[in-house]
């Protein structure tokens, strides 16, 4: 029973297996990829081990406290920064094991010329509560 | 009458257990007990049963009936109700066991059986249950109603194994968030209750151990959530009534003369509840039950546990020794290792083992209670 967090990126996971980008697939490729997200998405549901997950727009803005009674401070984005999430999603499972497995067929997700993208995706546990019995 | 939630609840095994005796699948009895509990949530106050248990399984029953599909289907089993003896007082704790046994099943993972067990054992809701493990509801409800699935071929009659209960109401206790439902008190009851159900002095050795670790509860954390080590606890504000009833429970369950995992464990905590204050710690007497418990466990969790204990015995240098032979990679391995490194008098490899046991805590809370003790020897004078 832990709860790990599963990053895609934009940018910034080693490449993967199949590198073709996404605008050089066929229509078709690209449509069997989103239905495999979904599907994918509705099983983990189906196992009760979904907890939650998101797309996210790839332009953002980095923001900061600027001191008392001043506007907050924005700047970039950057288009060096060399880390960009592309979406998350947080799964409850009962071992690491499974959790890997669980990636693994995230990305397995079928790409161009059909077959799997085999990407990098980020795998973080989420901080759970202390144990009660501890000593 | 003001309507007792955990007095309804602790009715829900046996009204269970009548229903599915009586041929109800197990699957279809559970979802008619829960419809049964809310209805008697909204119905009770108003008009108070005599009998709280009669009513309820009239009502599961009832329940079950409406949720099969046909008349014949209904006529087939009220036929077949008519057959069924009346169940008894006995029966009633027979079938409490074995609902504990069903729903803590081998074939269920710790998951699938804590949710399970809390919901067909303990009568919360889905929700109640969903919001306790902080996951979706919809999620919580799929979790139950596979492992409904996966047990439903297990016949409700067969003898199962106390230790699998047991490590699942462990579960319960130990890795249960903090939210509405109280989930170690959750566990305390429905181990008590095992205990009515069954006498095995490992059901009583877990009950102990539950009790005298919940009756430090309110001296674990600061008001703000942060941990408050066992060595620094007011010891005035632990439960004495608490601890006095746990010490009991694993009294007569030593007295037995057959010695398990629960049992030794309670009995470091009844040690450490049994000093006034914690100088006073019999270490040595500690750490001759974590030698029990290696002869019984051989984890290397206790291992671990076991030199930290042998470094308040015999001294930190000692502690150190018993802790090198160990994997690093264990779970607070560092965090023991800074502990009794700052204790040896080496401070600075002490505050720099404190930061990177911070880095590997699996809880913001022991990561914030080791970033704080890192700090206090990074910022000491002199």
């Amino acid at each position: 029973m832990a709860k790990y967090l599963l990053l895609k990126h934009y940018r910034g996971a080693p490449n993967p297996v199949n590198d073709v980008p996404m605008d050089q697939w066929t229509p078709e490729e690209i449509s069997a990829h989103l239905r495999y997200m979904r599907d994918y998405a509705a099983r983990l549901e189906a196992t009760g081990e979904y907890v939650g997950g998101d797309a996210l727009a790839p332009e953002g803005t980095w923001v900061r406290y600027d001191g008392e009674g001043r506007p907050p401070v924005t700047d970039g984005p950057f288009a060096e920064t060399k880390d960009l999430i592309a979406g998350w999603m947080i799964i409850d499972v009962d071992s690491y094991d499974r959790a890997l497995e669980l990636a693994a067929e995230l990305s397995a997700a079928p790409a161009a010329g059909g077959k799997p993208l085999q990407e990098w995706l980020e795998l973080r546990p989420l901080m759970s509560a202390p144990p009660t019995v501890s000593e | 009458m003001t309507l007792d939630a955990t007095l309804l609840r602790g009715l829900t095994p046996g009204v269970l257990g009548i229903l599915v005796r009586r041929g109800a699948d197990f699957a279809a009895a559970e979802d008619a007990v829960q419809d049964a509990l809310v209805e008697a949530v909204r119905v009770w106050p108003a008009n108070p049963p005599r009998d709280p248990k009669g009513w309820l399984v009239t009502a599961a029953w009832r329940k079950f009936l409406d949720a099969t599909r046909s008349e014949a289907a209904r006529r087939r089993r009220e036929d077949h109700v008519e057959d069924q003896p009346p169940p008894g007082e006995a029966s009633s704790t027979d079938d409490t066991l074995q609902l504990y046994f069903l729903c803590a099943h081998p074939s269920l993972t710790p998951s699938s059986a804590v949710a399970l067990t809390l919901r067909a054992v303990g009568g919360l809701t889905t929700r109640q249950i969903a919001e306790a493990y902080l996951v979706p509801e919809p999620t919580m409800a799929q979790r139950i109603s596979r492992a409904k699935r996966t047990v439903s071929g297990v016949r409700f009659d067969q003898p199962g194994d106390v230790a699998t209960v047991l490590r699942v109401l462990y579960l319960v206790f130990n890795e249960g968030y903090s939210g509405d439902v109280d989930l170690a008190a959750e566990a305390i009851r429905l181990t008590r209750q095992l205990a009515t159900a069954i006498d095995h002095p490992e059901v009583s050795g877990l009950l102990a151990l539950m009790l005298l670790h919940h009756a430090r509860r309110a001296s674990r954390t600061t008001p703000d959530g942060a941990l408050v080590p066992l060595a620094e606890q007011d010891r005035t504000r632990w439960d004495t009534a608490a601890i006095t009833e746990g010490v009991a429970i694993l009294r007569a369950a030593l007295a037995r003369d057959r010695l398990g995992e629960f049992q030794a464990q309670a009995a470091i905590a009844a040690l450490h509840a049994d000093a006034p204050t914690a100088g006073e710690t019999d270490w040595p007497q500690i750490v001759e039950w974590y030698d029990e418990l290696v002869a019984l466990t051989d984890s290397p969790v206790v291992r671990l546990n076991r030199a930290v204990a042998l470094g308040e015995a015999d001294g930190a240098r000692a502690g150190l020794a018993a802790l090198a032979p160990l994997d690093d990679t264990l779970p607070r391995y560092t965090a023991a290792s800074a502990y009794l490194t700052e204790r040896a008098g080496d401070l600075t490899a002490a505050a720099a083992l404190y930061t990177e046991a911070a880095g590997r805590a699996t809880s913001t809370a022991e990561r914030d209670h080791l970033t704080r003790q890192a700090a206090r020897l990074n910022t000491r004078s002199g």
